[in-house]
């Protein structure tokens, strides 16, 4: 469904952030993305909506390839993306509805989003989807009264009005607390099997990732060092990725936390 | 938690800035009342204005030949006095400014100390420039005389009040720390104030002269001296290419200021 | 090199030699120029006059109270005027300045090279000349009254409140900007959802901010022939009639007072 040839991201500083990256997700795959930071995983989701534009390569949506599509075209395949942010991103002096509601700009004109005029149709499933994540009382209050976790509940919103194919997600919980994180990472990967969503997450908590996906790409300098299901991640492949440090702790770490979650 | 059945399908709209209904109506019909009433009472002579517009495309054109030769000596002796001005002014200002600022700061001064020195500021910063001026004209005769007090006078008001302002906000336990050593009052100032305003200290004189050189440029029109009253002939005698070469001048003059003045402030902070 | 090691001995100095001596000679630099400037002004100063300064000062004084208070049914045309040319003159100025902030700020200018050097110059043109020598162009231009001086308030706030408005632009929260792109917005979805709502309030701040000085500035561009109240207080200074200068002054000054108190009202409400 999605497939990435020989993805390229070179900064003007020189800096090479990815290295001909080759990816190909199936339809309804919810994918984990971990590396060190700087390891590109940033740039690669990035470089899919094209919000930093590739240096070369060429990404395949669904048969159509983003890559060298005109502005116009672009925003219209953007539609397909839903995005999740770290930092939730939202409009912080707009109220939960207008953040969720804007998840539709690719599909309404100027003046109807300007004067807030969504049809009902709209307005029906940004509430069905608010009552979802258990916030739809919160639909007038402004986004910046909101805690953390309730932003990126309004953020995951806003991604899932847009109608996705695919959600890329980057960082959802480097912002969150322990327990939070835990829900949050859930509701996504919740939603994605309701809807049959391919899902990238960018993540750095390796724990939390195993528990959730069931394939996760290691990167490191830009380059993919491992890619395949969670219990491949053994200490050896931790080390490629990240160098060399004690991963017994973490990978028992998440044995506790499963057995936790079981209760 | 409200029942989601009962918000499908019904109409959402943006909460309002203002939530009483009437409150709204009131604020915008009297809005659109008031500038129905100002536009009206404001008489333009449109063919006056017509006639103008003539008049406003030699002065644009003129400022692609600015005349700095005919009255140069003129345009000189103006911009030097203004400079003077603002220089003398901008000093005598900044020095007299700081023992207010000192007084005016209630966590510093005593509150007599302070009530007069707060009052001095609000006096200075209610009357403007170009009134002080008028004033201080028909006092003290034409001359830069009066510019120059008018202009220390207004860096009185401006840099009391800031720097009492950031004197006020400073860091309680830095001067604490001072005072506890033993200090006498002037050495606490000297250590444990001093060092934490100085850089705004600097940064506001610095841009208070940036100030002072732009009103220097007015004060002529009422005859404080300075640049202000060639520029005045040049308009009167309808010659745009000199009255461009002097605006010229004094943006040039006025954009190496701020440059200066930007490269000084990153320094010091 | 604070610390200088002399004969065994180290002795603390607040600065080594060299610095001393520049901040010496800069002093030094700084006092000579401060007395020519002095020696300047006196020169083209009759100091006659100057003399005679604190005589001239009480006679003012006893001329100028109490103020002609019955004057002050005069007064009320060339007040609304002057509000007229401050609100006004803010109104048009917020409306020009709007786009130019967009072009200048670097985030938003649509050309780097070309649109946003030329922003900034009609931000530094317009805001480094005084609204009275706007006022004397316009008048120069379009002749004297009320509409010259809207215009000459309309031109000089739009440099200042483009500056205040480009800065605060350049400092909006970009990720917000991008989740709105990420959604296939337009460019004007982007800047009405993911720009406009992040510099509301500091345009409503900066808007009552510029207004609080129009009001000062607009009282005395009559001064040139502009309008507004400055008109009476120049014919009243040529036919020296003291008593309504003076009450003109108090009429100017409570109008400084006022709107410089609803401004600081405003602006509590807002942030």
């Amino acid at each position: 469904m999605l497939r990435l040839e020989k993805l390229v991201k070179t900064y003007k500083t020189g800096d090479q952030a990815l290295k001909a990256v080759e990816l190909e997700i199936p339809e309804g795959q919810v994918l984990a993305l971990i590396g060190p930071s700087g390891a590109g995983k940033s740039t690669l989701i990035r470089c899919i909506n094209r919000l930093v534009e590739p240096t070369s390569g060429k990404v395949y949506l669904g048969g159509v390839e983003l890559t060298g599509l005109s502005s116009g075209n672009l925003r219209r395949e953007r539609r397909r993306m839903g995005m999740i942010f770290q930092e939730y991103a939202l409009v912080e002096r707009l109220s939960v509805m207008e953040n969720v509601l804007s998840g539709r700009l690719g599909y309404v004109g100027f003046w109807r989003s300007f004067l807030r005029r969504y049809p009902q149709s709209d307005i029906d499933e940004a509430f069905r989807l608010l009552d979802r994540v258990g916030l739809a009382h919160m639909a007038d209050k402004r986004a910046d009264e909101l805690s953390g976790g309730q932003r990126q509940r309004v953020g995951i919103c806003r991604a899932l009005i847009q109608d996705p194919a695919l959600l890329l997600v980057d960082e959802p919980t480097a912002s969150l607390d322990p327990k939070t994180s835990r829900q949050i990472m859930r509701l996504i990967c919740e939603l994605c099997k309701e809807r049959g969503l391919a899902a990238i997450i960018n993540i750095h908590d390796v724990a939390l990732a195993q528990m959730f996906v069931q394939r996760v790409i290691g990167l490191r300098f830009g380059a993919v060092e491992f890619d395949g299901p969670p219990e491949g991640l053994t200490p050896d492949v931790l080390t490629t990725i990240y160098g060399e440090e004690d991963w017994e702790a973490t990978i028992e770490k998440v044995d506790e936390d499963d057995a936790e979650v079981a209760i | 938690m409200t029942d989601v059945n009962t918000l499908i399908g019904k109409p959402w709209r943006k909460p309002p800035f203002i939530k009483r209904r009437w409150l709204r109506w009131v604020l915008l019909i009297g809005a659109v009342a008031y500038l129905i009433a100002a536009y009206m009472t404001i008489d333009v002579n449109w063919a006056r204005v017509y006639e103008g517009l003539e008049r406003g495309k030699q002065f644009v054109l003129a400022f692609t030949s600015p005349d700095f030769s005919t009255r140069s000596s003129d345009i000189y002796e103006g911009m030097l006095e203004s400079v003077i001005m603002t220089i003398a002014a901008s000093v005598v200002g900044i020095v007299i400014s700081i023992p207010i600022a000192l007084g005016a700061a209630r966590n510093i001064a005593p509150l007599p100390v302070y009530l007069i020195c707060r009052s001095i500021i609000a006096i200075s910063r209610a009357l403007q420039e170009i009134i002080v001026a008028i004033l201080l004209v028909a006092i003290f005769g034409f001359g830069p005389l009066a510019g120059f007090l008018t202009l220390s006078f207004a860096t009185i008001g401006f840099l009391s009040k800031l720097l009492a302002e950031d004197i006020e906000s400073m860091d309680k336990v830095q001067a604490e720390a001072i005072k506890a050593s033993g200090a006498k009052w002037t050495q606490w100032i000297n250590y444990g104030v001093q060092p934490q305003v100085m850089p705004r200290l600097i940064g506001l004189s610095i841009y208070r002269v940036d100030i002072n050189f732009r009103e220097s440029a007015i004060l002529g029109l009422v005859g404080a001296g300075g640049i202000g009253a060639t520029l005045n002939t040049a308009f009167d005698r309808y010659e745009y290419d000199t009255a461009a070469a002097i605006l010229l001048i004094i943006i040039v003059i006025v954009m190496a200021l701020e440059y200066i003045s930007g490269v000084i402030r990153a320094r010091v902070q | 090199m604070p610390v200088q090691d002399l004969k065994g001995r180290k002795v603390w100095q607040r600065r080594s030699g060299r610095e001393s001596l520049g901040h010496w000679i800069m002093w030094l630099v700084g006092v000579a120029v401060f007395a020519y400037c002095w020696q300047q002004i006196s020169a083209s100063t009759t100091w006659f006059f100057v003399w005679d300064a604190p005589r001239i000062a009480e006679d003012i004084w006893t001329r100028a109270t109490p103020p002609r208070w019955e004057y002050i049914t005069q007064l009320g045309k060339p007040i609304w005027d002057t509000l007229n040319i401050a609100t006004l003159g803010t109104f048009f100025a917020l409306i020009l300045a709007v786009p130019v902030a967009f072009l200048a700020a670097s985030n938003t200018t649509p050309s780097k090279l070309f649109i946003r050097p030329f922003a900034l110059l009609i931000i530094v043109s317009t805001r480094s000349i005084n609204s009275l020598i706007w006022a004397l162009l316009l008048i120069a231009i379009i002749g004297p009254g009320v509409f010259a001086g809207v215009i000459a308030i309309a031109i000089r706030s739009i440099g200042f409140c483009a500056k205040l408005l480009y800065e605060a632009i350049e400092e909006i929260d970009q990720t917000q900007v991008e989740a709105i792109t990420a959604t296939g917005a337009s460019r004007w979805q982007v800047m009405a959802y993911g720009i406009v709502p992040q510099i509301l309030p500091a345009f409503a701040g900066i808007a009552v901010f510029r207004w609080d000085i129009n009001i000062r500035e607009s009282t005395v561009l009559g001064l040139v022939g502009a309008g507004g109240i400055g008109l009476q207080l120049s014919s009243s200074l040529n036919v020296l009639a003291w008593p309504q200068v003076s009450l003109i002054l108090l009429v100017i000054l409570a109008a400084v007072v006022i709107s410089e108190w609803v401004s600081a009202k405003v602006r509590g409400a807002i942030i």
